[in-house]
C-alpha cells in the first residue's frame, strides 16, 4: 500500500522515461535509412501529440517536483542502453560521446546560459583538455584520474589569459575575442611540432588502479563487453558530479548573481554585484568543465589532431546549448542526443550535418527562442514550498 | 527645522559634464535624516544625472558628495550600495524573466553569503539563510500588497506596472538602506495607481526606522502630498528650495516650467 502510494504519483515520469529509453534503443538498432527516417518522424509526432493532450505537462510536473527521480531514471536509461548494446563498439562510442559532450556543454551553459559570457571557443578549451591528457599520459606517470582534473585546470588556466579582453569587451565583441582565440589555438597546434603538428598525438587509454580501460571486459568464458563500457561508467560519474555542481550553482545566490549580471549589468552593479568577480568565476568554472570533458574524450579516442578542434566544432557546442534551451541542463542532454546520434545514424545527412545544424538553430531562434526545453524559474530548494 | 542637524547626504559644488553639455552645474544639495525630499525640474534639468553621479554610475566632473559624514565622490556603484544607498530606476530595471523573490534578492546582495563553499556545499546552512530571507522578503512585500506576497515565485514579466514598481521598491528596501533614491516611480502608471503607490511608500516609511527618501517626480500632486521639502533644478543648477508651497509660488520655478512670456 505504502509502496503504491509512493509509486503512483511518479508513474507518468517512469512511463515517459521507459518510452524514451525504448525509443533510443530502437533508433540505435535500426540500420535501414528509411526505418530511421520513419522513427524520427514518429518521434516528432509522439512529442507533439503528448504536448497537445497534456501528457508532456504531466510528465514535466512530476519531474519538476522530484528531480532526484529524474536523475535516477536517466542514469538507469543510459545503463539500460549500454547493457543492451554491451558488445557493440560503434553504438557505445556514440553513447560515451554524448555523455562527454554534455559535460563540455554544461561548462558553456555556466558561461553563456547563466552569466551571458559568450564563448565561441568551446572546442579550443575542449582541445586544451585533450592535449593535456595526451602530453601527461605519454610523458608522465600521473594517475589518470588526476589527468582528468589536470585537463580541466589547464583549460581554466589558459582561459584566464583571455579574461582581460573578455572583461573589457561586451557581448558581440567578447564573442569575437573568443572566436579569435579558437582560431589561434588550432593554428598553434598545427605549427607546433612538440604537440605533433597537423598529425596530432596518440593518447594512452585510461588506467585506474591497474584497471585497463581499453581492454574489453571479460567475465567468465563467454561474456565479453566492449571496452567503451568503462568510459561510459566513468563518464556518467563525472557527468553526475558536473550536473550536480551546475544545478547547485543555479540553485544558490551564485546562480542568481549570474542571472542578474546577464540580464542587466548596470542594475546588478547598483546592488553591489562585482561584475568582474562573477564573470571570472563563471568563465573559469565553465572552461574547467569543458577541459575536463576533453581530457576524458582524448583518453577514450586514443588519438587527437588539430582538425578535431575547429571553429565548426565550437559552433556545434554552442548550437547544443541554444537548441536545448539556454540555461536548462536537461535541455543540453536532449539536444546532445539529437545532434550526435541523428547524423551518425542517418548517413544521408552526414555530409550535410553542419547545414542541418545551422537550419535547426535558425528555426529554433525564430520560433522557440527559449529552446526545446525552456528553462524553468529558479527553485532554490527542490520540493520546498512557502509555509 | 532642519537647520542645526547634520545632513545625511550633501553634495558640494557637484558638476557633471557630458562633452560640452553641462548636466550638473556646481550643485549644492542637502538631504536631512528622515526627510522625504522631492527633486523636481523640467526634463533634462539633471535630476536623474544627480542620482547617477551619487550612486557612482557616472564619475563626477567636479565637486564632492558626502554621505553620513564620509566622502563618497566617485566611489564604485557597489561601494555606494554597501554604504547604504539604494535606488530605483526611471525605466524600471527589473529582471523580467526572474521571479519576484529573485528580483528582491538581487537587492539584498550585501546581506547574503556569497561564498562558493557556502552556496555549493553547505546546503543546510544555505537553506536556513534562504528561508530567513524569504520570510523577510515576504513581509516586506506584504506591506505593499498582501496578494502579491503569495506569488513570490512567479516571473515578474506577468505583473502590471504598479506591481513592478512595488517589487522594484522592495528590491531597493530589502537591504535596509539609510537612503532611498526613487527615480520617477509614477512613470507609466495611471493616476489611481500612483496614489496607491504613494500610500504604500508612506506605509513603508512608517514601518522602517531611519529611512530618508529622495524622490524625482513629475506629478506635482505626488510631490505636494509626500515631500517635506523640495529642490528645483534647471539646467543642472538649483534654482529654488523649500516646502512645496514655497517652491510653487516662486517666480523662477514658474518660469522654468512654463517659460517666459
Amino acid at each position: 500500500m505504502s509502496a503504491r502510494a509512493w509509486l503512483v504519483p511518479l508513474l507518468p515520469g517512469i512511463v515517459a522515461a521507459a518510452g524514451v529509453t525504448v525509443y533510443v534503443i530502437l533508433l540505435l538498432v535500426v540500420e535501414s535509412q528509411v526505418g530511421i527516417a520513419a522513427l524520427l518522424v514518429a518521434g516528432v509526432i509522439a512529442v507533439l501529440v503528448a504536448a497537445r493532450f497534456g501528457a508532456a505537462a504531466r510528465v514535466g510536473a512530476v519531474f519538476a517536483e522530484r528531480d532526484d527521480i529524474l536523475n535516477l531514471l536517466v542514469i538507469l536509461a543510459v545503463l539500460t542502453v549500454t547493457g543492451f548494446f554491451y558488445e557493440d563498439h560503434f553504438v557505445l562510442l556514440m553513447v560515451a560521446t554524448v555523455i562527454i559532450y554534455v559535460i563540455a556543454c554544461l561548462g558553456l551553459n555556466l558561461q553563456f546560459g547563466y552569466s551571458g559570457v559568450l564563448n565561441f571557443a568551446g572546442a579550443a578549451f575542449f582541445g586544451i583538455g585533450c592535449y593535456t591528457a595526451a602530453v601527461l599520459t605519454k610523458n608522465t606517470g600521473v594517475p589518470h584520474l588526476v589527468v582528468l582534473v589536470a585537463g580541466g585546470v589547464m583549460a581554466a588556466l589558459i582561459g584566464s589569459f583571455l579574461l582581460l579582453p573578455v572583461l573589457r569587451t561586451h557581448s558581440h565583441y567578447s564573442a569575437v575575442v573568443t572566436i579569435a582565440f579558437g582560431l589561434l589555438f588550432k593554428i598553434f597546434l598545427e605549427v607546433n611540432d612538440t604537440l605533433g603538428g597537423p598529425q596530432g598525438l596518440r593518447v594512452d587509454g585510461m588506467n585506474v588502479l591497474g584497471w585497463e580501460f581499453n581492454d574489453n571486459i571479460e567475465i567468465g568464458e563467454n561474456f565479453e563487453a566492449s571496452f567503451y563500457v568503462n568510459y561510459i561508467v566513468v563518464g556518467l560519474i563525472v557527468l553526475g558530479f558536473a550536473f550536480a555542481f551546475v544545478r547547485r550553482v543555479e540553485r544558490s545566490w551564485i546562480g542568481l548573481n549570474l542571472d542578474a549580471m546577464r540580464l542587466d549589468e548596470t542594475a546588478a552593479a547598483s546592488f553591489g554585484l562585482n561584475i568582474t568577480r562573477w564573470k571570472i568565476t563563471a568563465f573559469t568554472l565553465g572552461n574547467f568543465l569543458t577541459g575536463l570533458a576533453g581530457a576524458l574524450f582524448a583518453m577514450m579516442l586514443g588519438f587527437i589532431a588539430p582538425t578535431n578542434f575547429t571553429f565548426g566544432d565550437s559552433l556545434i557546442l554552442v548550437s547544443i546549448v541554444l537548441l536545448g534551451g539556454i540555461g536548462n541542463p536537461w535541455g543540453l542532454v536532449v539536444a546532445t542526443v539529437m545532434l550526435i546520434i541523428v547524423p551518425e545514424k542517418l548517413q544521408a545527412i552526414q555530409e550535410y550535418r553542419f547545414l542541418l545544424f545551422a537550419a535547426m538553430v535558425i528555426l529554433i531562434l525564430l520560433f522557440r527562442p527559449e529552446g526545446l526545453l525552456p528553462r524553468p524559474l529558479r527553485t532554490y530548494i527542490p520540493g520546498w514550498k512557502p509555509k | 527645522m532642519t537647520g542645526n542637524r547634520k545632513p545625511l547626504l550633501a553634495s558640494d559644488g557637484l558638476s557633471k559634464l557630458f562633452g560640452g553639455v553641462v548636466a550638473l552645474d556646481q550643485l549644492d544639495l542637502e538631504v536631512f535624516p528622515n526627510q522625504i525630499l522631492g527633486l523636481i525640474g523640467p526634463n533634462g534639468s539633471g535630476k536623474t544625472t544627480f542620482f547617477n553621479v551619487v550612486t557612482g554610475i557616472y564619475p563626477a566632473s567636479g565637486g564632492q558628495v558626502k554621505f553620513d559624514g564620509a566622502d563618497i565622490t566617485n566611489l564604485s556603484t557597489q561601494a555606494v550600495y554597501r554604504a547604504g544607498i539604494s535606488r530605483t530606476f526611471q525605466r524600471s530595471r527589473l529582471s523580467l524573466s526572474l521571479s519576484i523573490f529573485d528580483n528582491i534578492m538581487i537587492g539584498n546582495h550585501k546581506r547574503l553569503n556569497q561564498g562558493l563553499w557556502f552556496n555549493l556545499v553547505r546546503r543546510d546552512a544555505f537553506r536556513r539563510e534562504f528561508e530567513q530571507n524569504f520570510e523577510e522578503a515576504r513581509e516586506l512585500v506584504q506591506v505593499f500588497d498582501p496578494p502579491l506576497a503569495e506569488r513570490m515565485f512567479e516571473a515578474v514579466s506577468g505583473f502590471p506596472m504598479i506591481d513592478r514598481r512595488r517589487i522594484e521598491i522592495c528590491r531597493a528596501l530589502i537591504s535596509r538602506p539609510k537612503l532611498l533614491l526613487l527615480d520617477e516611480p509614477s512613470a507609466g502608471m495611471t493616476h489611481e495607481e500612483t496614489t496607491e503607490l504613494m500610500d504604500d511608500i508612506f506605509k513603508v516609511k512608517e514601518r522602517v526606522e531611519d529611512l530618508t527618501i529622495v524622490i524625482i517626480e513629475h506629478e506635482m500632486g505626488v510631490i505636494e502630498r509626500i515631500t517635506d521639502a523640495c529642490v528645483v533644478l534647471n539646467f543642472g543648477q538649483k534654482i529654488c528650495e523649500g516646502t512645496y508651497q514655497e517652491v510653487a509660488q516662486d517666480s523662477q520655478v514658474q518660469e522654468a516650467y512654463l517659460g517666459v512670456e
